[in-house]
């Protein structure tokens, strides 16, 4: 079992979430509400993660973060070390290869508030922002949670963009995916069945969670 | 200016040409068909919505006027508005609903002070459910307190009959009514239903297509429209039209000629003998003459012909009467249901009534289109 991987892994799909909650709650709702101009594109823009071969978006983003590109250059300059092969560059591939994850859920959880309640906080006098935080946030709560889930398992399972973007160095960039295709390729099969049967235990359990809160938050909204 | 001072004006999306002010502790009725903008009138007053020409005042403090680019942010307009589906937040109890709107106290008062405007909508003992475990007329009365938490300047309230059985909303009504006593400020309901309006408003605005048609009291409103198109959507369906002959008489009537009938109508100072005239009778000052006892009542606008249509609607029935010699002249007349059986009104049966004189009223004829 390689511990450093697993822990590498969780620590990687944690900061995902982290830093895509807020995006993911801004962008989910000024989409739901018809809020952003060019809503069509921004959409397909979002969503195209989803579709794009995870080699062919390694290789964009790579090619993004390489020193050579206005964004690695930057990072470099800021930093001191380079953003394509390094925990930062595989944290922001991840936050982006998630992004369809996380805001695609988040948008449908928004957009099933009826305007009319989201105008009542208004007309009990709370500012946006208190709407947001009372009103829409609790009633939007089970999609923010799918969400979450979605992308923390998505971001363990992750491999291509992965192995394109971070490469396979241990404790800056070997996931726990990554590991068990170096266990396989080294004949380790041992090794790679306990971290396969961990990874499917870690996923059980959080779909597991997801049902049954949405479950209850569904009976308590009825 | 004390109450609340509206003009809204647009042309897209929604056709707006509204004016209308209401003073503290009146309620005006928006009335009209669905559709009509009256909704989007309400949601204006609110900050809901954004007119193109707007200027919406309560008590002198300006919400929005579009000439001075002033806009108040609805969290900012201290108004209670009722929601036609009410709009109560699912994730929140009845008791918890109304604190929401109770910023303004301390939070240690937030819930004694809910607890009490459950109270003044009869809604004790279910302060901890939540809406989904609540009936349709609970939900509403923890709208209406939820809209009277925030001390509103003025009380919006769209439609708030329309989602509940007829039994309530004759409950509903009477505890609005009573309540209305102890509200000081400027009432303003939505609805399609003009008997609501009757019953409940100090004054009518008659809407159509975003147009106020006619602002008065509401029984004025109905039994003096001023057009044709008024009396239409007031739901008058005895609209014909007719030549003056006298616009006053010695008897202090308008006689007027209706196909070969000469009828006596309220007198009606702004038309000259031998003009075009629009004139309507409610159905309800259409008086049936009785079969076996004739009474001199039936000198007053007397016309007979065929009954053509005879519905039973609960206690009272309608029924269209075809008049002798006259093509179009369809009278439409309600009795209650024992003076329709005592007198054997039915379908192909002969019948005679009298045109009220005094509720017979005449507008200018309807606009050729």
């Amino acid at each position: 079992m390689d511990w450093t991987a697993l822990w590498l892994s969780i620590r990687l799909a944690a900061l995902t979430v982290v830093l895509l909650l807020p995006v993911g709650i801004f962008l989910g709702r000024r989409l739901a509400y018809g809020e952003v101009p060019a809503k069509g594109f921004v959409e397909a823009l979002v969503t195209l993660p989803l579709v794009l071969p995870p080699t062919v978006l390694g290789f964009y983003l790579l090619t993004l973060f390489g020193a050579t590109s206005t964004l690695g250059g930057m990072w470099q300059a800021l930093t001191g070390s380079p953003l394509a092969f390094s925990f930062e560059g595989l944290l922001l591939a991840s936050v982006i290869v998630n992004l369809p994850f996380a805001i695609l859920p988040m948008q449908r959880g928004f957009e099933a508030i009826p305007r009319e309640i989201r105008e009542a906080g208004a007309c009990c006098g709370m500012s946006p922002w208190q709407v947001l935080r009372r009103v829409e946030l609790p009633l939007a709560w089970p999609a923010v949670l799918t969400a979450s889930v979605l992308a923390f398992a998505h971001t363990l399972g992750e491999f291509g963009v992965v192995l394109m973007v971070g490469g396979n160095i241990p404790g800056e960039t070997e996931t726990i995916s990554i590991a068990i295709y170096d266990r396989v390729q080294a004949f380790d099969a041992a090794a790679a069945a306990k971290m396969s049967a961990l990874l499917l235990a870690v996923s059980v359990v959080t779909i597991a969670i997801t049902f049954a809160f949405s479950r209850r938050i569904g009976r308590r909204l009825g | 200016m004390q109450g609340l001072d509206v003009t809204l004006r647009q042309d897209a999306p929604i056709a707006l040409d509204a004016r209308f002010e209401t003073a503290p502790g009146e309620m005006l009725a928006l009335v009209g068909p669905s559709g009509g903008g009256k909704t989007t009138i309400l949601r204006a007053i609110a900050g809901l919505y954004r007119c193109r020409e707007a200027r919406v005042s309560v008590d002198g403090e300006i919400w929005s006027d579009s000439a001075e680019r002033v806009f108040l942010p609805p969290h900012r307009r201290r108004v209670g508005l009722v929601f036609q589906s009410y709009a109560l937040f699912p994730h929140m109890t009845a008791i918890g609903n109304v604190a929401a709107a109770l910023d303004h106290l301390p939070a240690a008062e937030r819930r004694r002070r809910a607890g009490e405007l459950l109270e003044l909508v009869h809604l004790p003992g279910l302060e901890d459910r939540h809406p989904s475990s609540l009936s349709g007329g609970q939900q509403q009365r923890v709208a209406v307190a939820r809209a009277l938490a925030r001390e509103p300047r003025v009380l919006l309230l769209d439609e708030p009959f329309s989602a509940v059985d007829r039994a309530t909303r004759e409950r509903l009504y009477r505890e609005l009514a009573s309540m209305r006593q102890r509200l000081s400020m400027p009432l303003v309901l939505v609805t399609h239903d003009l008997n609501e309006a009757l019953m409940l408003a100090d004054s009518l605005a008659l809407l159509h297509r975003g147009r106020t048609l006619q602002r008065g009291r509401p029984a004025d409103v109905l039994q003096h429209p001023v057009s044709v198109e008024a009396a239409r959507l007031l739901g008058h369906r005895n609209v014909f039209t007719a030549t003056v002959v006298a616009p006053c008489d010695a008897g202090g009537f308008a006689i007027i000629e209706w196909c070969g009938h000469r009828l006596e109508a309220s007198p009606a100072p702004g038309f000259a003998a031998g003009d075009a005239v629009a004139w309507m009778v409610p159905a309800s000052k259409v008086v049936l003459h009785r079969r076996d006892r004739p009474s001199r009542g039936t000198t007053e606008n007397p016309v007979s012909g065929i009954i053509c249509e005879h519905l039973l609607l609960g206690d009272t029935t309608v029924s269209v009467l075809k008049v002798d010699g006259v093509e179009d002249g369809a009278i439409t007349f309600q009795v209650p249901v024992h003076v329709a059986e005592r007198n054997a009104l039915g379908v192909g049966e002969r019948a005679s009534v009298s045109l009220l004189a005094s509720a017979i009223h005449l507008m200018p004829p309807a606009a050729e289109t």
